[in-house]
């Protein structure tokens, strides 16, 4: 009890360190703004953000395509991972190419989306659904691979259905896996998006980056990275708290 | 009857071309309400017995007949345990002894009060709603035992069950087991390499020799208390029955 009180302390203690530092130092070394805003100049901005350049909205739509693209992409990956897993034959075709699509940068496929679909959402809603997929896919695949060839077989003895199996043991056996896939996507979920605006559109936290850095705001960018993290944080804890209800009967390591 | 091996033989394919003979011509009969111990070196066809009893894949040669019916595939006659106790993590312990009956169309009501019943035959009363992880080793294999009965199977087939307990546990679960299986009257093939427990469990011991598998010794091992590996284990007769087993497997000479 006492450990867990002395480790938030110090997590706290740390944050306001740095907080500090952040106001005091770029004065005190004659940093420039534009080059290195303070604290409360970075805060400033951030209310002038809220009521002139409509913050609200930007953060709305680019947490919303955060989610969405997350949850598209990882809903086709874990499709795509367990129709994979079932078939021997299926996978040993395709994963090579699965592995080419997985090493190609995805990012650099915004371009690419922006001139079939235009200066909208979709490029970005794309870029994330095939960021968050691969993850996924791959975590899944292995964990399918993986599944007790003796709990397969105990299943088969109770003359369990092929359908019967694969929800009764092999599904839940790669709920950890999968959730592990989940919880590496929800990361990359927040890079997608932000690529996605930063290289065409006009609403978004990727997109205040750009035009900030166009106008050589950097308090602008500073705040944007930081609701950018916001964002992706808001979702992993999200993931860990639906992982700690699921995997309950899983023995905790240290308690 | 109720389990023969007629000239059973299998072979399996091997990396390359080759052919592995793991089991050759092996037959033997169990009779219905038997306790029939299996033993042999590490290698030798055990588990590949209990796979073709299970249904799980065909002798290459011969037949194996399950009440007279040769065994075709996976059946509802045959209930198996191994060493690793198989239960679903992610499900609690009375979930997880219906398992076996959620295939067959029993009705919701009806698996809950058989599945009642087996826990309470295993002693596991009181633990319905825990979590494998919850239990020790020993209550898990029981829990095993539990689901594997609740099918109600006609053969038991036991792989080792007890080889990854501690002595004492041993000791308790074999009893249990035993107390459990003679009250079931079930028709029960125990592959083990622990020659002691063979002879304190069965009404008959098959040799098996080393790759590939063949049966050279069939004992019968006439001694009370069956269903009490325990109060066997006293008997002056038990040290006996194990020194032929010895002998049988040449471990002597071996280990010269």
């Amino acid at each position: 009890m006492i450990r867990k009180h002395g480790i938030k302390l110090t997590s706290v203690a740390i944050l306001i360190a740095v907080l500090v530092a952040w106001e005091v130092l770029p004065t005190a070394l004659d940093v420039p703004r534009f080059i290195i805003p303070t604290l409360s100049d970075s805060l400033a901005e951030l209310q002038r953000m809220w009521a002139n350049e409509g913050l609200l909205g930007h953060i709305l739509s680019t947490a919303l395509y955060t989610v969405l693209g997350f949850l598209i992409g990882s809903l086709l990956g874990a499709v795509m991972g367990y129709l994979l897993g079932m078939s021997k034959f299926w996978e040993k075709v395709l994963s090579p190419y699965i592995l080419a699509l997985q090493i190609a940068p995805k990012v650099a496929f915004a371009p690419l989306f922006i001139m079939w679909f235009g200066y909208n959402s979709m490029p970005k809603l794309l870029v994330t659904v095939l960021i968050v997929f691969f993850p996924v896919l791959v975590n899944v695949l292995q964990a399918m691979r993986t599944v007790d060839r003796d709990l397969v077989n105990l299943a088969r003895a109770y003359n369990l259905t092929r359908l019967g199996i694969f929800w009764k043991v092999e599904m839940p056996s790669t709920v950890p896996n999968l959730m592990a896939g989940l919880r590496i996507a929800s990361t990359l979920a927040v890079i997608g998006v932000t690529v996605g605006e930063l290289v065409g559109g006009n609403t978004g936290l990727g997109y205040l980056i750009s035009y900030g850095g166009g106008q050589a705001n950097a308090a602008m960018v500073f705040n944007a990275i930081i609701l950018l993290t916001v964002i992706g944080f808001l979702l992993y804890v999200v993931l860990e708290r639906i992982e700690e209800r699921v995997l309950h009967y899983l023995p905790k390591a240290h308690q | 009857m109720a389990l023969e091996f007629r000239n059973v033989s299998k072979s399996f394919a091997t990396q390359g071309d080759g052919e592995l003979l793991a089991v050759d011509d092996v037959s033997f009969r169990v009779e219905e309400g038997e306790f029939v111990s299996v033993v042999g070196p590490s290698g030798c066809g055990k588990s590949t017995i209990l796979s073709m009893t299970a249904g799980l894949y065909q002798p290459t040669s011969g037949e194996v007949l399950v009440s007279n019916v040769p065994v075709t595939g996976p059946n509802s006659h045959v209930g198996f345990m191994l060493q690793k106790d198989l239960l679903l993590p992610w499900r609690n312990i009375i979930a997880n002894i219906e398992f076996g009956l959620e295939a067959r169309g029993v009705p919701k009501a009806d698996r809950r009060a058989r599945a009642m019943k087996e826990l309470d035959h295993c002693q596991l009363s009181g633990f319905e709603n825990h979590f494998p992880y919850q239990l020790s080793g020993g209550m898990r294999q029981r829990a095993a035992l539990a689901r594997t009965l609740s099918i109600d199977p006609e053969i038991i087939l036991l792989d080792e069950p007890f080889s990854a307990l501690d002595a004492q546990t041993k000791l308790l679960l074999q009893n249990s087991f035993a107390k459990t299986i003679k009250d079931a009257g079930k028709t029960t093939l125990l592959i083990t390499h622990d020659l002691s427990e063979a002879v304190l469990m069965s009404d008959r011991i098959l040799v098996l020799s080393e790759r590939p598998g063949q049966v050279i010794a069939e004992i019968k091992v006439d001694l009370p208390h069956r269903d009490q590996p325990i109060r066997r284990r006293v008997l002056p007769e038990v040290g006996e029955y194990a020194a032929q087993l010895f002998k049988h497997l040449k471990l002597e000479e071996k280990a010269a």
